[in-house]
């Protein structure tokens, strides 16, 4: 090796390192809340309080776990979420996946004009809507129940011009095909739009679920009592504790957060596609 | 099978006619192929034979029954498209099974009709793959299969070769001819391959703009084309057109061309006389062009591309127009940049009027 | 549409209608939660806010017209309000965005190991608003013993401080919503064609005009979208506030939405709140269709 070739290679190994030490710091930085929180968590409440704060927990303390989950009522606010969330994805990826192929397949009157009251929703945030909502939700006798909580979300606008573009994406001829081998729209879409379409359908569902699961300003108008609460508003009441019980407070925040960590383990893929169809396509 | 008859159909798509009034029969086991450029309407007629596309006005008959009312489903038509429209997501065996479940026919005899469509095209091996794991030979016969598994009146294709190398479609051109003939099958194929037509259909019927140009045995075709299109689109390298003045030399009728002239034969002239016609496109095919060293029409020889088995001899004539003639390749071919004579025998004329193109004489 | 002349066949006709039936049965599940809660409650609102609330519970509302309009939206409160909405914002959405790039810029790398780096910087998604909230708030604590050791300390404590209420909702906020950022931007960047990069190196670009003149014309496209969808999501933002300061101190975190809550919730008073979410809507129209003149304009869609 001569001279420049050895700088050179100097240079090459010291931005190497340069980089590595850079990304690690910012890692650091984004993940540390995260990996304090789970320290607190085990820690007894009297060395979180401690200067400085410890940042390895050396004696786990797992009862702050259990008393979240019991006491603290994390278990049924879970198992709440999980109702409300199962029944919002599927509710809004069927009907989806319904108007998508209406407008994807069907041909109607006023297809345009209902096309664009359906993106029209996309402009209406939610928050503008809750001051009506809350008063149809009481007229319809769901206040605090899970159909209160789960119904007003069973459609989107965006879930269904996802799955539209998703079936326009299809080859015509097999709509044609399908067509001479006897099958209606109905079968066809069953059988062949949907299968085919099955990237974006997993898409929608990571996605509604995600929007579901974290949804909090609508579950805080609508219940009242711990017995219907989901985990984003069930984790405000374990906030307000006593300083003597904040480590079953970081107990709880982990335990909201592990579904979640489970399904984006799984479905990344999915998420990020979801999340970039309105970039891309939009 | 069945025939199949369109009367007076025409398609317009607001004001464009896609299908002009045409009417046509395809004879029972008869091999028919449509053909023209793209756009020309052809894949708008088969698919208002299949029943994808209403027709605005006319009447399609399948069999003994006519169709305008009845559902694609319904109509006892396969097709076969372009793309093949395989379901990705279903094996092969489900592809070819697709139309029969639909149709409620019980799982045993099932799978004795698809086991002998798929074997009839060679696919026994290939049953429980998915499209992607396959050629695109292959795709093609599943999309075949998935066609005569339903034993229907006739068939329809949709250009089912122009997605293959030009290797493979050679073979399936005969293969597909071959399975016709075996399973007596009605057959209505689209393509804008002069070549495919040729060689497969027992009549081309040719259409331009959604009017019939013609229809007739590919040799009647070629041999005598009814108007200028069919001259030019069928026939590689296309027929040589020169428009020419008429003209009365000596008491017979010439047309006087760039550079010379050529005699009309007699019994076209009186055709042309009784027209009065004073302007006519003599058309000649390239190989009935030859060269000679006196009288003729004068010429240059511009390129000389050799194919192998023959030769194309492009040459310009007196006002720069482009002529080819084709050789075989042991005759003696002439120098580029020489200047030469071309001649041809007045059998090998067809004569055109100006104004439609309309074919003059038998 | 059948040419003119030509009639339809009453078995075509049929399918017509059953092709028509089918369709509109599609779309009425969807119409019918679109008509009920997003459609109805609009038009609601602006009838709501027509009623003024009776000062005792059980006394019937009255009618005062656009009067209530007019006190709601000329109040100081309502104008701070907005005031608040537009600053935090402007706090997480440029934030946000330049932050989520350069971690999609540097993770964007050939290097061993990067996907590791990948997930970390995504790792965000996984949690909610009221986590990031709890998270940070009970780190806020004051007798939490991290910040004092951090030297973070103001007094009042952070989230009772008026200068720092806001920042501090909005740093939660930015955190929360990294990973999304992060997830938007790395895809965005992976659909830059490598050629275009590979040009600029033989063209003698360093890796700051490889950024300036490839990068950032060539995520213009993700860029706008993440302004337009971010400025949305801030004006929404509600948990956040709800958790870490009630609106507070000083109202100083008193955005719209919490506003609305507030009033509705709170105050009871549905038609003042009625008011306030016709001016959101509004609101979130306008910008989102000045957004949309503003950037179109500054963005390359050319791939």
């Amino acid at each position: 090796m001569n001279d420049d070739a050895r700088a050179l290679h100097r240079r090459r190994v010291w931005s190497k390192v340069g980089r590595y030490t850079l990304l690690t710091v910012l890692a650091v930085i984004v993940l540390f809340p995260i990996y304090i929180t789970v320290v607190n968590s085990l820690l007894p409440p009297v060395d979180i309080t401690h200067q400085p704060p410890k940042l390895f927990p050396s004696h786990p303390q797992w009862s702050s776990y259990s008393d979240a989950w019991s006491a603290g009522h994390m278990g049924t606010y879970l198992k709440n979420s999980f109702i409300v969330t199962f029944v919002i994805t599927v509710g809004q990826v069927l009907t989806a996946i319904l108007a998508g192929y209406a407008f994807a397949f069907l041909r109607f009157p006023f297809k345009r004009t209902l096309f664009v009251v359906f993106l029209a929703t996309l402009m209406v945030p939610f928050e503008v809507t809750i001051v009506t909502n809350v008063s149809t939700i009481s007229d319809l006798g769901w206040y605090n129940t899970y159909a209160g909580l789960a119904v007003p979300f069973l459609a989107t606008g965006f879930g269904a011009f996802l799955m539209r573009q998703a079936f326009l994406t299809m080859p015509g001829e097999l709509r044609d095909a399908a067509a001479l081998d006897g099958y209606g729209h109905w079968r066809f879409l069953w059988r062949v739009a949907v299968p085919l379409a099955r990237p974006a359908v997993a898409a929608l569902t990571v996605f509604a679920f995600l929007a579901a699961w974290n949804q909090y300003l609508w579950p805080l108008l609508i219940t009242k009592d711990d017995k219907l609460r989901t985990v984003q508003i069930g984790l405000k009441q374990l906030q307000s504790v006593s300083i003597d019980q904040i480590n079953i407070t970081f107990a709880g925040a982990v335990i909201a957060v592990i579904p979640l960590v489970i399904l984006l383990l799984f479905f990344q893929k999915q998420l990020v596609r979801g999340l970039t169809a309105g970039a891309v396509k939009g | 099978m069945g025939r199949v008859a369109l009367d007076q159909v025409s398609k317009r798509f607001d004001d464009v006619a896609a299908v002009d009034d045409l009417t046509l029969e395809v004879a029972d086991e008869e091999f028919l192929v449509l053909l023209g450029p793209s756009g020309c309407g052809k894949s708008t007629a088969l698919r208002m034979i299949a029943g994808l596309e209403e027709p605005t006005s006319g009447t399609i008959t399948i069999g003994e029954r006519v169709v305008n009312d009845v559902e694609a489903k319904d109509r006892d038509v396969a097709m076969v498209f372009q793309s093949y429209a395989l379901y990705p997501h279903m094996t092969v065996r489900r592809n070819i099974e697709f139309p029969l479940r639909s149709r409620k026919v019980p799982s045993s005899e099932r799978a004795a009709l698809v086991q002998e469509a798929a074997d009839s095209l060679d696919l026994g091996g290939l049953l429980d793959r998915k499209p992607a794991q396959l050629s695109g030979g292959q795709r093609q016969r599943v999309a075949l299969a998935r066609a005569i598994v339903r034993r229907p009146q006739a068939f329809l294709m949709d250009e089912p070769l122009s997605n293959l190398d030009a290797k493979l479609r050679v073979q399936t051109r005969a293969e597909l001819v071959e399975l016709q003939r075996r399973l007596a099958a009605t057959v209505v194929y689209v393509t804008h391959d002069q070549v495919e037509a040729m060689t497969m259909g027992n009549r081309i019927a040719v259409l331009d703009h959604g009017v019939l140009q013609q229809i007739g045995a590919p040799q009647e075709v070629y041999a005598k084309p009814a108007n200028l299109f069919v001259a030019r689109f069928i026939g590689s390298p296309p027929m040589n057109t020169v428009t020419g003045r008429i003209d009365r030399v000596d008491g017979a009728l010439v047309a006087q061309l760039p550079g010379g002239r050529v005699p009309v034969p007699a019994e076209l002239g009186r055709v042309i006389e009784a027209a009065g016609i004073d302007e006519v496109v003599i058309g000649v095919r390239p190989e009935d062009l030859r060269f000679t060293d006196d009288g003729g029409i004068p010429a240059s020889v511009s390129v000389v591309e050799s194919l192998g088995h023959e030769r194309h001899v492009i040459c310009r004539l007196a006002d720069q127009q482009l002529v080819i003639v084709r050789q075989d390749a042991h005759e003696r071919a002439p120098a580029e940049e020489s200047t030469t004579h071309l001649a041809t025998d007045a059998a090998a004329l067809h004569v055109f009027e100006t104004e439609h193109g309309t074919r003059i004489g038998s | 549409m059948a040419a003119p002349g030509v009639a339809l066949t009453p078995a075509r006709r049929r399918l017509r209608r059953r092709e028509r039936g089918l369709a509109y049965l599609l779309l009425v599940p969807s119409l019918l939660i679109f008509g009920v809660f997003v459609f109805w409650p609009l038009v609601h609102n602006v009838y709501l806010g027509f009623y003024r609330n009776p000062p005792f519970p059980g006394l019937p509302s009255t009618y005062v017209g656009f009067d209530q309009y007019k006190d709601v939206l000329t109040s100081q409160t309502f104008f701070d309000s907005v005031k608040t909405t537009f600053l935090f914002a402007i706090l997480t959405v440029p934030t946000g965005i330049v932050a989520g790039l350069a971690l999609a810029v540097l993770a964007h790398q050939q290097l061993r190991g990067i996907g590791i780096y990948r997930t970390f910087f995504s790792s965000t998604v996984a949690t909610s608003v009221a986590v990031a909230a709890v998270i940070f708030g009970t780190l806020m604590n004051p007798s939490v013993g991290l910040l004092p050791w951090l030297g973070l300390t103001t007094n009042p404590t952070v989230l009772q401080n008026p200068d720092w209420a806001l920042i501090a909702v909005a740093i939660v906020t930015v955190w929360q919503t990294l990973g999304l950022t992060f997830i938007l931007m790395a895809s965005g960047l992976q659909s830059v064609p490598d050629e275009l990069y590979e040009a600029a190196k033989v063209d003698g670009a360093g890796t700051w005009s490889r950024f300036w003149h490839v990068t950032l014309p060539m995520m213009s496209p993700t860029i706008f979208f993440a302004v337009i969808i971010g400025t949305i999501f801030a004006f929404q933002s509600f948990g956040q506030i709800d958790i870490l300061t009630q609106g507070g101190p000083l109202r100083k975190t008193n955005v719209l939405t919490y506003f609305i809550y507030d009033t509705l919730q709170r105050q009871s008073d549905p038609g003042r709140a009625a008011v306030l979410a016709v001016a959101l809507f509004f609101l979130t129209l306008l910008l989102a269709l000045a957004q949309i003149r503003l950037l179109e304009r500054r963005v390359s869609y050319e791939r």
